[in-house]
């Protein structure tokens, strides 16, 4: 037993130090990072003493550029699952070794959105009435209470999936199956809820006709399954690009048939969403004319939906015709669906819902400097996260850090030898 | 990241590894010192929290012994900060006694008298200013509060083609707020008013999404009251002044309705616009108002929050 919780031990450090050595690229990639992620802390800190009226938020629109973020994060982790489906279901050879990529991805994207959260806290010293037992957890009535509780276990299943995968690479043993595959359809499920559930964060509540629609949910999800692997395919190609990591064009072109056809579906709603709202004419279209063509005046919102829009139509016309099945073109397609739907999704989404307020009052919001730092910081140690995974997890895939070179010293490369013993198996 | 390498390893000479351990250590060092840079603005935070504060327990699972600490280190406070010695009681509510509100539309002449006397009761924040009361400016005929003006300011009041509608915590029967709420930091009790406890709230604001009626208010800063203008006269649940980062709302003036007194914003009224009292009693001028008017409506009824709050008009 103590021989196992030592080894694990050796695997962790072995994991950490690998962490900090690189090449200049990886050493500038990470101090870029880290430099944003203090600013970004440094933006909190102001925050943290003169409170939130250092953002843009006020008495009207009280969620901001915080829980817009967060919200197209929830969606890229649930997007994981878009990788796990074909793999796990489909039995899909391309992606079987790509499929912990997306879910580290997720890891990452769920760490981004527990830090979104936290920052939009007033109280953040209070995190832990959020604990059962301790606290005081208002389940299941509250349904913030339930993005508490499938955030953190998807977390959980995400980690103990990789987790499991690659200390098992790193002995060189075969994986049993009952200690993940239970665990990876359970994961199948959880990732479709943690963005449902965050919908119906929104959709609960009668005040706010504009979110008080049934659309939402299935928008969410056609979005996010649009982002996420757009945002995969991206990924894939740069790890590709600095690792060697052997990655086939067939596996990026799988992902685009999947960003490809949520695209269509996502249009599909945003058409029928757009009917309802303006056809009817009743009194309740007032937020979603704010956002599509300005009211009384007040027209913050409209330049970035319009450009949303437009993104996400050339993106899609760009995923059905065959020319994005070259690399250039699809990359193209998936940036611009990346930005269209996270300005859909964040400022399109969250900010209408206050505008006009309860009472029929029109603030506009607009983030402030130091509210949008704290955001770039929190993106930055996303990217930091993602990465350091990445280090961690592409030399123990390839074999290179494995128990069998234990104690091997290391190469220029920062990494030790390539001990051949070592059995390649998953 | 690392290129294909297949040679093999060797360690390190020791020169290699003392510049390698330099070099670490001033990374390392620099490190430390732009973390301690960002940091930098943590030395402008003023009591933020006490250790007290911190552990203390949800009101409903606090003794009498636990309240009796809680309302002793509350005092504290405020006379530290306020120089007056405050009298915090816990008033909890009456038996029997359910609240209700009744407002007049034909009378209220939208003097905003209401709005000042609850912020000096309520020893609300001045600046950043926070108000339970809002005073929509109504246009004739119309109960669409998208058409509501909420900065109107004339020379005098009441403007000819208009009526005015004060909108504050509707204490619903069926409150969204305290649905919505992540860790039970708000409820309604059984007298009817929805309370917060500005201790155990997070500040997610949650609740003022959920609310419809605009009635949740959020410390975006530190509240500040000049020493001057501290009503002494507090409650837990009520006025007692709140700290940054938390909710507040309009509840009913728990420190003067739990003890048999009108909310300020009633006895203020110069209009004699506002009715407040007991549902249960059949006696009360509510009572009769609601068994008597023709016409009382309750905001945003087809939300189904059936709020404790009635407007009526003198028909």
């Amino acid at each position: 037993m103590t021989q196992a919780v030592r080894n694990y031990i050796t695997f962790l450090t072995r994991c950490a130090r690998i962490a900090f050595v690189g090449d200049w690229r990886y050493y500038a990639w990470m101090g870029l990072l880290t430099a944003i992620v203090l600013l970004g802390i440094n933006a909190y800190c102001k925050q943290f003493v003169h409170g939130l009226i250092v953002t843009g938020m006020g008495d009207e629109v009280s969620w901001g550029v915080y829980i817009g973020n967060f919200t197209f994060l929830v969606g890229v982790a649930a997007a994981a699952v878009m990788m796990v489906i074909p793999v796990y279901i489909y039995r899909n050879k391309e992606l079987h070794d790509l499929v912990v990529f997306g879910e580290l991805l997720a890891v990452a994207a769920i760490l981004m959105c527990l830090a979104f959260v936290t920052v939009d806290l007033g109280r953040p010293d209070r995190f832990w009435h959020l604990i059962p037992g301790i606290g005081q957890l208002n389940f299941p009535a509250s349904m913030l209470s339930w993005d508490v509780v499938v955030l953190n276990g998807y977390l959980l299943l995400n980690v103990h999936i990789c987790g499991y995968l690659l200390y098992c690479r790193y002995c060189g043993r075969t994986p049993s199956r009952w200690f993940y595959i239970p665990f990876v359809f359970i994961a199948i499920a959880w990732a479709v809820s943690i963005h449902t559930v965050t919908a119906f964060l929104y959709v609960g509540l009668g005040g706010r006709p504009f979110w008080n629609s049934s659309i939402v949910g299935p928008r969410f999800l056609a979005s996010a399954f649009t982002a996420g692997p757009a945002l995969i395919i991206l990924a894939l190609q740069v790890i590709r690009a600095v690792t060697h990591y052997p990655i086939s064009d067939k596996a990026l072109l799988t992902l685009r048939s999947i960003v490809q056809v949520s695209m269509i579906i996502n249009v599909f709603l945003l058409i029928n969403e757009l009917f309802k709202e303006f056809y009817t004419g009743a009194t309740h279209v007032a937020s979603a004319k704010y956002l599509f063509f300005g009211l009384h005046g007040h027209n913050a919102l409209v330049p970035w939906i319009w450009t949303a829009i437009v993104f996400n139509l050339i993106a899609m016309f760009l995923l059905v015709l065959p020319v994005s099945r070259s690399l250039k073109w699809l990359n193209l397609a998936c940036v611009l669906s990346i930005i269209g739907i996270w300005i859909e999704k964040g400022m399109g989404m969250v900010i209408p819902g206050f505008v006009p307020s309860t009472l029929g009052m029109i603030v506009e919001y607009q983030p402030s400097t130091n509210e949008t730092l704290i955001s770039f910081g929190i993106w930055a140690f996303g990217l930091l996260v993602y990465t350091i995974l990445l280090r961690m997890a592409v030399p123990i895939l390839q074999g290179r850090l494995a128990r069998a070179n234990e104690g091997c010293g290391v190469l220029e490369d920062g990494l030790p030898p390539k001990v051949e013993t070592a059995i390649e198996a998953h | 990241m690392n290129s294909q390498s297949d040679a093999p390893g060797k360690a390190p000479a020791p020169s290699m590894r003392r510049r390698s351990f330099l070099r670490s250590s001033a990374i390392f060092g620099a490190g430390a010192a732009a973390l301690a840079a960002s940091l930098k603005p943590l030395m402008d935070l003023e009591k933020f929290t006490s250790t007290e504060e911190f552990l203390q327990k949800h009101y409903k699972e606090m003794s009498p012994a636990d309240m009796a600490k809680v309302l002793a280190r509350i005092s504290r406070e405020v006379e530290k900060q306020y120089d007056v010695r405050p009298h915090v009681r816990d008033l909890r509510p009456m038996d029997g006694v359910e609240f209700v509100y009744a407002l007049n539309l034909t009378r209220c002449i939208g003097c905003r008298k209401c709005v000042h006397a609850c912020v000096a009761e309520n020893n609300q924040s001045r600046s950043p200013e926070i108000q339970y009361i809002r005073v929509l400016k109504m246009p004739h005929g119309s109960l669409d509060i998208e058409k509501s003006d909420h900065n109107y300011d004339p020379e005098k009041v009441p403007e000819k083609g208009f009526f005015y509608m004060p909108v504050q915590c509707q204490q619903c029967e069926n409150p969204p707020c305290v649905k919505v709420c992540p860790v039970n930091a708000t409820w309604q009790e059984k007298d009817g008013i929805t309370v917060i406890d500005y201790d155990w709230c997070i500040g997610c604001r949650y609740c003022m999404a959920a609310c419809p009626y605009g009635a949740r208010h959020f410390n975006f800063a530190k509240p500040s009251i000049p020493k001057e203008r501290l009503n002494p006269e507090m409650a837990y649940l009520g006025n007692r002044p709140r700290k940054i980062g938390v909710m507040e709302k309009c509840h009913f003036c728990v420190q003067r309705t739990r003890t048999g007194r009108y909310p300020a914003c009633l006895e203020v009224c110069p209009a004699g616009a506002r009715k407040f009292g007991n549902i249960l009693d059949p006696e009360s001028e509510v009572s009769k108002i609601l068994s008597t008017k023709r016409v009382f409506i309750q905001l945003k009824e087809e939300l189904g929050t059936s709020p404790r709050f009635f407007y009526y008009f003198d028909v």
